[in-house]
């Protein structure tokens, strides 16, 4: 038996971003319940979000993004042999959305698994993606986070209704080539607190997402930043060094809770929330495509991913800016 | 030694004015956190952690609910204070 030839590193090659057309104001949301623009700006820091249409798909969104972080990454689609996508929000398990995906894209018999790690699944994908480019199981990988959230939410539930959203974000994964420069992925501190899986929940296929809000950020705001402080300290990078914290978009109260927490000045927080809403998976991706695109963040820089969310899973990693 | 009432007090008001930016003066033991101070859910759990690091007493999600003055707060600290 032989095994392939591990590559030294793994980094990001291109991240791409889509979200739907209609949004929806905190205002439209007023109009239909009870509520205010006032009130959850106060309360979860959004004031707009994305919403699918009636027949747009998982699987439509994930190709929309990936095909911009393809197309940004320099990579032919007949080099990428790896398709994940994190998602937790599809329409039926089966067929998985991730061979769909990439049949679509034009990608010719890749591996291909859909991956639910809730919220921090964006980040379980880049270090599965990571892992298997330097193991030489993949040499390009595509991983995406696509979540049509509102499919789930019960349209009469204030407390879910104002925060869930839908988008896709993807990242195109490929080797460091050259032994001497440094990875672009560093490693992942991840882990899951099952024994709190009753925060935040479907029942079953006839239900609604249920979130019990104040366990959800109590959780949220004293049990993660040592797994983020993790991360950079096993990645060698500095919080004070970091360019952006991009934590999983949940509430605008628990990011800049977290911030504080890891050390990281409020301008340096991504906070893509603001216009996107929580996109469970796809927020991480999603607030790097934007930052990237509006040229906030340059080649070259580390930024701290830390993404959680129900299960409890959560993961944290350091990358750099491709 | 246990705390008395007045210390309790003292100390969540200057958790209150950190968390919420209410001056402790406004802060008494008659005091409604909705109705009065302005305080949503996710501020009492920001005071709930902060009351736990400050006066030991760890306050769960599931009493928060039943807490709604000052006053439920001294109670339920004096009452669990080891």
């Amino acid at each position: 038996m032989q095994l392939p030839q591990p590559a030294p590193g793994a980094r990001v090659l291109a991240f791409g971003g889509y979200q739907p057309g209609n949004e929806v104001t905190n205002d439209d949301l007023a109009a239909a319940m009870d509520t205010s623009d006032e009130w959850i700006r106060s309360r979860v820091g959004i004031a707009s979000r994305r919403i699918a249409g009636p027949d747009e798909t998982v699987a439509d969104m994930a190709v929309a993004a990936a095909g911009k972080a393809i197309a940004g990454s320099g990579v032919s689609v007949s080099d990428i042999d790896l398709v994940i996508v994190a998602t937790c929000s599809t329409e039926a398990p089966i067929p998985n959305v991730s061979a769909t995906v990439a049949s679509r894209l034009g990608i010719i018999a890749p591996g291909a698994y859909d991956l639910n790690a809730a919220c921090a699944g964006f980040c379980y994908g880049l270090a599965n993606a990571s892992d298997a480019v330097r193991a030489g199981s993949a040499r390009h990988v595509l991983v995406i986070g696509s979540e049509k959230m509102s499919a789930w939410v019960d349209p009469a539930d204030r407390s879910t209704r104002i925060i869930f959203a839908d988008g896709a974000g993807a990242a195109v994964v490929g080797p460091v080539e050259d032994p001497a420069e440094k990875p672009g992925i560093g490693p992942v501190v991840w882990g899951s607190n099952g024994h709190l899986a009753e925060k935040i929940y479907i029942k079953d296929r006839t239900s609604f997402l249920f979130q019990e809000g104040q366990s959800v950020f109590r959780w949220a705001t004293t049990e993660l930043h040592p797994m983020a402080l993790e991360a950079c300290q096993r990645a060698g990078v500095r919080p004070e060094d970091l360019a952006a914290f991009v934590p999983h978009q949940a509430n605008l109260r628990i990011i800049e809770a977290l911030a504080r927490k890891v050390g990281v000045p409020r301008e340096r927080l991504a906070d893509d929330i603001i216009h996107a809403g929580n996109t469970s998976s796809a927020s991480i991706p999603l607030a790097l495509a934007r930052m990237t695109e509006r040229g906030e963040l340059h080649s070259g820089m580390p930024v701290l991913l830390l993404g959680f969310g129900a299960g409890m899973c959560y993961a944290a990693q350091v990358v750099t800016v491709p | 030694m246990a705390l008395t009432e007045q210390e309790i007090l003292t100390g969540l008001a200057e958790i209150i004015d950190e968390i919420a930016g209410v001056p402790a003066d406004e802060v008494s033991p008659d005091k409604n956190f909705v109705d009065d101070l302005d305080i949503d859910s996710l501020s009492m759990v920001e005071i709930a952690v902060a009351a736990q690091d400050k006066f030991g007493v760890e306050i769960p999600d599931d009493q928060l609910k039943d807490l709604k003055t000052v006053q439920d707060v001294i109670n339920y600290v004096h009452k669990n204070a080891s």
